[in-house]
């Protein structure tokens, strides 16, 4: 399909992007454009003008600062999925990233957009919830930085106004002792995730001494399973330990999970504890590994 | 100490890489749409949004005045220009009922797609835009989608000529069904749904025409598998004489079937170029072709198997409602009837068949052949209900086949059904899966796994498939409204070089390698002095095109008998140059020489050169090194093979991971090893797509659910093990190289191989039947259910 007509302009540096935005109401920013085009395309989504902020030098790469790996809103999946510093040290955002669509998507789309979009089943979305994630965006007011729980509101709705572009993204590297995952159900055609689980744990004395689980797919939003991670704490992470609080997954979703053709909503909640049981020993492997 | 010298290495037989790949893999291959015309216009096309509904009134000012527009046309505008499009599979004694199916609806919608009206514009933007201003007032009217309920009554009627939906009622039938079924000892029913499939070309569908009001002619490119058939129906549609119309498939990217038929863009975009005198454009969107390029499958069958106690088959019973979608579609009515019906007996002696087809109008996107056409759906259900019968039975599924195979034969057996098959050895096919895969040591692999918890499956399925179309007068009788012979000329230049032009059209198969080295192989000249042409009515024989498997076993004999003809004349010229007699020219190796005198010879490049410039022609000969072959086969072909599958089941999701693939197909003689290959690894895949992704969902509105990839899942190559494949070789016995078709064979076991592997895995859990695609959601159910149970 055509989309409807648009003017394109081309940001070269943040302040550029700004400014187009300020100038043009009604725009959309374009970054790997995998979100956006489809939907222009589909005629879903008709902006009057695009502004391609694609090539911001400011906004590549990621770097290591501390005990915090930063990651700029255009880096792509596929650089997610190769970056020896997020495999070493947020595993699971890595390990999501090389599970994203295909290789042509990863090797375009990017993690700004991801995040900006906020598909319900995306795959970013679940592991930075779980990562305890804090999102920087820009506006006319300046910056400011979202933690990604607060991030995330709805289908595709955010805590970012229309005027903000998400520069980085920044994750806490794990230390000894920490280990996180991400296990995805994938949708066959889309490749979206039908179910995503995203661990985070923390071992010390042989016992959990923190967790963030989350789940993508199933509620309008990435949304931490705040029982299992409760259930989780001051347990020796075995197979039984974990199979018992992944179970209380369920109660955490209530009957909000929505379903579809593909998979109904009782499959779908019937399967969370599976994979967040997945989830959180494929962490603790990595803890234990740590 | 003795040297040995390797013969020459017959290029019939091997693999070598196929010419059409370097322009289709560096991207300089030129599709219908790469084609642009001075002048050119697009039409973008505005589809019926509601499964049924009358069409009120269509508002289309603000489209024709939108910019960029030229024309905006509607139903009206083709009355009296464009006929209803002819269906030309008039399957007898059916009491068929064909509906009226106008290129751009009059009236009424009828499926989700149907063409209401169609923008011309200057640019395909303009053409998109200007769509969205054409305002249609809709009334809704209730629908019908599944091929079973549609013929119920109170159900939504489609056709004023078809009560009940029923486009046709076909049964067949062989030996005494009910004195099977009274005389068995064991009775098995299943009942199957052969899910809706979208056939998913690379390439969507599209069209480009020209029509020159000065001349009246018409020049058509178009994505098609069978250009002269577009011209034939084109013709009748339009008015246009055929021989003002010429119709060329450039590089068609994959039809399986979606692009037999001409649809209603193709007869639109004419209409828009006859109307207007100026080039007009029409591509689909992947959107567009999910919903208005033709679908397949869509079968609910009802099947029954008497049998003895010891396995042996009695007879076979089925009922299948066959959904048609709202029009029927130039070969629908062929498919789930002769290319189906006939094949129930498959590669087994069964002495009864009865089976009654309806086929059925329902509003959804009409339905075509789609890779395997007819046979995957019989070969899933006899497939399937054997090892219903040797689970009752308890004996093993492979046991229970042996018990019941037709022995091998070389040169003809008659089927219940009135099909003559040309050869097979199931057993050997059989044999050589089993010993490749290790059947004794997976069942014992699968005892253990199941030890520990895990659930192997083992999945066998045999078929015998009827490809190679086939006898014009066996076609004339089924109904088919054309011939099925084919047409080949080979002509050679003074340089020894060689043109072929077939009147077939291929679209992926590699008939441009194939058809050289056949070339090649007979008259001893290099593959790549052979250039074959296809594909341009204006310049290529009559022929009726590629489908059902047919290119190679039909017009590849066209090609061999031509051949054989230059080699007769080359040998009468050798005999006239060097004065000897003709019973003393022998041929080897590409020369022609004296019997005993192998100096004195002639090679076929200096036959071609003598032969065109004529300076020394015997009495009578004409000039030139030229032949033409028609060939109308004596019988089809039918190709087998044993397929086997290995999958294991996660009962905690019901995820299924494929785990091996063995499948023995055999296609005679095969020309080049590697093609075949790629053709088996094709059609397998198609196959388990339907066991494990593939389904096109409507709503009970008529919406399509799975409108585009992101909903309907086609497999991708890294949820696939690697392909084992093997085959065996059993000639035909009719055709002159032996060979039979492979195009499809592969799609045709390997649904029901996966779905028995899945069953079977499941046999602990005492899971008789999943509907297809088997989703992890639904055979986390099957279990569940049965453990409730
Ligand atoms: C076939 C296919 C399969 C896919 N499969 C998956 C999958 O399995 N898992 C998954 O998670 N995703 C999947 N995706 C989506 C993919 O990851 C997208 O690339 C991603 O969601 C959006 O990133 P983008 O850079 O392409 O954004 P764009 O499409 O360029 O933009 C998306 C939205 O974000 C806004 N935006 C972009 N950048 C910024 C920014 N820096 N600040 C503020 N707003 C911004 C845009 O205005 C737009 O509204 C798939 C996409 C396709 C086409």
């Amino acid at each position: 399909m055509y989309s409807a007509d648009f003017d394109y302009h081309r940001a070269r540096s943040l302040a550029d992007a700004q400014r187009l935005l300020a100038a043009h109401p009604g725009a959309k920013l374009l970054a790997g454009g995998h979100s956006l085009i489809p939907l222009m395309k589909l005629r879903l989504a008709a902006p009057s003008a695009v502004i391609d902020i694609g090539r911001i030098p400011e906004l590549r790469g990621i770097s290591r600062s501390g005990d915090s790996i930063r990651i700029g809103a255009l880096t792509t999946h596929a650089e997610l999925a190769a970056s020896a510093d997020l495999q070493k040290s947020a595993a699971a955002l890595a390990e999501a990233a090389g599970l994203v669509g295909d290789p042509a998507v990863r090797s375009r789309g990017t993690i700004g957009g991801n995040v900006a979009h906020a598909d319900p089943a995306s795959d970013l979305p679940t592991v930075l919830v779980a990562l305890d994630a804090r999102i920087t965006a820009v506006g006319p007011k300046g910056e400011r930085t979202i933690s990604a729980d607060d991030f995330f509101t709805g289908i595709m709705t955010t805590a970012l106004a229309d005027d903000e572009v998400v520069t980085a993204i920044a994750v806490p590297a794990s230390v000894r002792g920490q280990g996180s995952a991400y296990v995805k159900f994938a949708h066959p055609a889309s490749r979206y995730a039908v179910i995503g689980a995203a661990a985070l744990v923390s071992i010390a004395n042989n016992r959990c001494s923190g967790a963030r689980v989350a789940l993508g797919g199933l509620l309008p939003h990435a949304s931490r399973v705040r029982s299992v991670e409760k259930a989780l704490t001051g347990k020796p992470l075995d197979a039984a330990a974990i199979e018992a609080a992944a179970a209380l997954a369920q109660a955490d979703l209530g009957s909000n999970v929505a379903g579809d053709i593909y998979a109904s909503a009782e499959y779908r909640t019937a399967m969370a504890p599976v994979y967040v049981k997945r989830a959180v020993a494929a962490a603790a492997a990595r803890a234990g590994l740590a | 100490m003795a040297t040995t010298v390797a013969a020459p290495a017959r290029v019939f037989g091997s693999g070598i890489r196929r010419r059409e790949d370097p322009r289709l893999l560096t991207g300089t291959a030129r599709y219908t749409a790469d084609f642009t015309l001075p002048g050119q216009l697009y039409a973008a096309i505005l589809r019926s949004p509601h499964g049924h509904a009358r069409i009120r009134k269509i508002g289309s000012s603000a489209a024709k005045a939108a910019p960029g527009v030229v024309a905006v046309f509607t139903g009206a505008d083709t009355e009296g220009v464009l006929q209803s499009i002819p269906c030309a599979w008039l399957v007898p004694n059916s009491d068929l009922k064909v509906a009226p199916y106008p290129p751009l609806a009059r009236d009424v919608v009828r499926y989700v797609g149907d063409a209401v009206a169609v923008v011309v514009a200057e640019s395909a933007q303009q053409a998109y835009d200007a769509v969205e201003l054409i305002d249609v007032d809709y009334q809704p009217l209730p629908a019908t989608v599944d091929p079973e309920h549609a013929v119920k009554p109170g159900a939504p009627q489609l056709h004023g000529e078809a009560p009940n939906n029923i486009a046709f009622h076909w049964t067949v039938a062989g030996g005494d069904v009910d004195a099977a079924f009274k005389a068995a000892e064991v009775v098995v029913r299943d009942r199957i749904v052969q899910q809706r499939l979208i056939p998913t070309a690379m390439e969507t569908r599209g069209a480009l025409a020209h029509y020159v009001p000065a001349t009246g002619e018409l020049t058509l490119w178009n994505t098609t598998q069978n250009p002269h058939i577009v011209r034939f129906i084109m013709s009748l549609v339009t008015g246009i004489p055929e021989d003002r119309l010429r119709v060329i498939a450039p590089e068609v990217g994959g039809g399986f079937g979606s692009k037999i038929p001409q649809i209603q863009g193709d007869f639109i975009t004419v209409f828009c170029s006859m109307k207007l005198g100026r080039p007009v454009k029409w591509i689909e969107s992947r959107s567009e072709n999910y919903q208005s390029t033709t679908h397949g499958r869509d079968h609910v069958q009802d099947v029954e198997l008497a049998a003895t106690k010891d396995g042996r088959i009695l007879g076979l019973r089925c009922t299948v409602w066959a959904g048609m979608g709202a029009y029927l579609s130039t070969a629908a009515p062929g498919i789930p009837t002769i290319l189906h019906g006939l094949m129930l007996s498959g590669p087994y002696k069964i002495g009864a068949v009865k089976e009654d087809v309806y086929g059925v109008y329902t509003n959804t996107t009409p339905v075509e052949a789609y890779r395997g056409a007819g046979r995957p759906e019989a070969t899933f259900m006899l497939e399937r209900i054997i090892d219903r019968l040797a689970d009752e039975i308890g004996v093993d599924p492979v046991e229970v086949r042996r018990r019941n195979l037709i022995p091998p034969f070389d040169n003809g057996f008659d089927v219940i059904t009135g099909l003559k098959y040309d050869s097979g050895n199931y057993k050997g096919a059989l044999d050589k899966a089993l010993a490749h895969a290790g059947y004794e040591q997976l069942r014992a692999e699968q005892a253990e796994a199941r030890k520990k918890g895990r659930y192997l499956g083992i999945g066998v399925s045999m078929y015998v498939e009827i490809c190679g179309l086939g006898p014009s007068q066996v076609a004339g009788a089924v109904g088919f409204q054309g011939g099925l012979w084919e047409s080949a000329i080979v002509r050679f230049h003074p340089s020894g070089k060689a043109h072929v032009f077939i009147g077939s059209s291929p679209h992926g198969q590699g008939e441009e390698t194939t058809f050289a080295q056949i070339v090649a192989d007979e008259l001893g000249v290099s593959v790549n002095d052979v250039k074959v042409v296809h594909g341009d009515t204006d310049i290529t024989p009559m022929g009726w095109g590629t489908y059902g498997s047919r290119t190679t076993a039909v017009s590849g004999a066209a090609l061999a008998i031509a051949t054989r003809k230059i080699k007769e004349k080359a040998r009468l010229l050798t005999s006239h140059l060097l004065e000897a007699a003709v019973e003393d020219i022998d041929y080897a190796n590409g020369k022609f020489f004296v019997r005993g005198f192998p100096d004195r010879h002639k090679t076929i490049q200096d036959i071609a050169l003598m032969a065109n410039v004529a300076w020394n022609m015997p009495q009578g000969m004409e000039p030139g090194l030229e032949a033409t072959t028609s060939y109308d086969p004596p019988n089809f072909v039918f190709p087998f093979g044993a397929h086997l599958a290995v999958v294991e089941v996660q009962p905690e999701t019901g995820h299924i991971e494929l785990k091996r693939y063995v499948a023995v197909d055999d296609c005679g003689p095969q020309i080049n090893p590697m093609i075949v290959e790629g053709q088996v690894h094709g059609g397998v895949v198609q196959g388990i797509g339907q066991a494990l992704w593939e389904q096109a969902v409507y709503d009970a509105n008529g919406q399509l659910l799975t409108g585009s990839l992101a909903d309907y899942a086609i497999p991708r190559a890294d949820v696939l093990p690697d392909i084992e494949v093997l085959s065996t070789v059993t000639p035909s016995p009719h055709h002159p190289l032996g060979v039979k078709g492979i195009g499809e064979a592969g799609t045709i076991a390997s649904t029901c191989t996966v779905y028995n592997a899945v069953i079977d895995a499941l046999e602990p859990f005492k899971v008789q039947s999943i509907q297809m695609p088997l989703t992890p959601e639904r055979v986390w159910r099957a279990i569940a259910e049965r453990k409730g149970a």
